[in-house]
């Protein structure tokens, strides 16, 4: 964990609700993807916690879904802004517990840390297979990201207007040498793809309500087979063997 | 040079910044962030005889300038707790431990209490009685002049520490509690406690929190807080550990002016996990522009 400040470099619109920042500080707290850093916006008591897509040495690159008033006010920061940001935070992905044949699941804005994760993986020499799943073709963001990266791209929309129709469990059945999955999007599609049988493990990125972000306060705490886990700190990723639903 | 040393009783702090219960575990993530010996004391996450998981998500909700929290005690119990993090935080901080101790009845409050009385680090024992009391309906000991002297005088009979009620603001008069504690043997005074609060979803029109209700902590809390540790002040003369919403030296100093001979710091920590190393870096600048040489005489000098 690390405080200091970062300075907004810029923010593009990807969709009606989404929009991709840079922010340039010291990253040197974060070591995996999946981690998450926890912003401190102005007027607001509690930071927000949001999942690192990518970093480099002086950078962090986040994918931001307005869903309140702190990721509007964050999302309209002018550049050359400074924010408190609490850097390295989560336990993060284990890239290298995926074998050769990974797949990478993502729903909505849970695709942002897969991203990294995808980077970190091509890498290592492994190409890992990427399902990413939208509501609508509009909702779409960072495919031609994924695909420069030189991943195996699938694509589903609720709606079919792109990609398959249907969700990323269906993708994940097109795939089926793929049996370990690193997986991060809304509570749903995290139970449907941990239902699947065929996977003989996972890793999976968990959302919650945060006091702190660093394992002091138990706002986060849930139950698993291994007992109550922090979602901040002994998370956000869980392992398939211990979730309980 | 300030000196920035206060006591409460017969227990010497090298400086009145306390982390509140709660808010700061059992140390070990702020370990990560800076050396607790720094600090006056610390008061460890609220204790129970057996583990508790705690409530259901959500637990946290914001609101204006703070905070409401459900928790619900969240603790491994009072036997790991000895076993496992009094020789873990006796590695983080070196100085006086305040242990914060929740029960369900009176006899858990005696015995978890009994249980810490071999603990050396131990220098307070601070006795929350703002749970529910299971033998009486649920209602909470710190709503009821009674139960808390009651609470008081049971745990007095087993320990030889300095005993601290923790007061629950969400009474009529809190002077009227703090003296059924202090007549029946208590040796100082902790207050406040959250205050009980709601926020409801417009989207779901369900409340936010799946308890329903939460403490509220944060700034918001702050000019409660100082006006009840006035009126205890007023009230019962016994050393007062001073609680919510304190954010920065200032608070700190208004605190203690309001009567407090120590300070905590709760929901402040959770914002920045630096608030307490930041706030005891700014005292003596604070004390110098105050004009006070120790800390110590600002300690109800308002009144």
């Amino acid at each position: 964990m690390k405080q200091s400040l970062f300075t907004m470099e810029h923010a593009r619109q990807l969709t009606a609700d989404t929009y991709e920042l840079v922010l340039s500080g010291d990253t040197s707290a974060v070591t995996a993807p999946g981690q998450f850093v926890n912003i401190q916006l102005p007027g607001k008591f509690l930071r927000r916690p949001i999942s690192i897509c990518t970093w480099t040495e002086d950078a962090l690159l986040l994918l931001v879904r307005v869903v309140g008033e702190g990721t509007h006010d964050l999302v309209r920061c002018v550049p050359g802004t400074e924010l408190d940001v609490l850097s390295g935070l989560g336990n993060g992905f284990d890239w290298t517990k995926g074998g050769q044949h990974p797949i990478l699941l993502g729903g909505g804005i849970g695709i942002a840390p897969l991203y990294g994760l995808a980077q970190r993986m091509l890498e290592a020499g492994v190409t890992p297979t990427v399902g990413l799943g939208f509501r609508s073709g509009k909702d779409a963001f960072y495919l031609e990201e994924f695909s420069k990266l030189g991943c195996r791209l699938l694509v589903a929309t609720e709606d079919g207007s792109l990609g398959t129709r249907g969700f990323v469990t269906d993708l994940a059945r097109h795939v089926p040498e793929c049996d370990y999955a690193f997986v991060c999007g809304p509570t749903p599609m995290l139970k449907a793809v941990h239902g699947l049988a065929r996977l003989t493990g996972g890793q999976f990125s968990f959302e919650a309500r945060m006091g702190c972000g660093f394992g002091a306060c138990m706002g986060c705490s849930v139950p698993t087979v291994n007992g109550y886990k922090r979602v901040c700190k002994d998370g956000p990723i869980l392992y398939k063997e211990e979730i309980v639903w | 040079m300030v000196n920035l040393s206060v006591r409460l009783g017969d227990v010497a702090l090298k400086n009145p910044v306390i982390p509140a219960s709660g808010t700061f575990g059992y140390g070990r993530e702020y370990a990560e962030a800076y050396d607790l010996d720094i600090l006056g004391s610390f008061s460890w996450k609220g204790t129970t005889a057996e583990p508790r998981l705690g409530n259901p998500q959500p637990r946290i909700a914001e609101t204006a300038a703070g905070m409401l929290n459900a928790v619900g005690l969240q603790n491994p119990g009072i036997d790991v707790v000895i076993a496992e993090e009094v020789p873990s935080i006796a590695k983080l901080f070196h100085g006086p431990m305040i242990a914060n101790v929740g029960g369900f009845s009176v006899a858990e409050y005696a015995e978890n209490c009994a249980k810490l009385n071999d603990v050396e680090q131990v220098a307070i024992l601070e006795v929350n009685i703002s749970c529910p009391n299971v033998h009486a309906g649920g209602k909470n000991f710190g709503s009821d002049p009674k139960a808390a002297a009651e609470v008081t005088k049971a745990v007095k009979a087993v320990t030889n520490k300095p005993v601290f009620m923790k007061l629950s603001p969400n009474v009529t008069d809190i002077a009227e509690i703090a003296k059924a504690c202090a007549d029946a043997g208590a040796d100082g005074i902790c207050l406040i406690n959250t205050l009980l609060g709601m926020r409801i979803d417009l989207k779901t029109k369900r409340p936010l929190i799946a308890n329903r209700t939460g403490g509220l902590s944060g700034p918001a809390v702050f000019p409660v807080a100082v006006r009840m540790v006035w009126d205890v002040y007023e009230a019962v003369k016994l050393p007062i550990i001073g609680c919510g919403g304190v954010s920065s030296a200032e608070d700190v100093c208004e605190m203690m002016l309001a009567g407090a001979s120590a300070v905590e710091i709760g929901a402040a920590n959770l914002r920045d996990p630096y608030a307490c190393k930041k706030i005891i870096e700014a005292l003596p600048g604070v004390c110098e522009k105050l004009d006070v040489e120790r800390i110590a005489d600002l300690t109800g000098a308002a009144h």
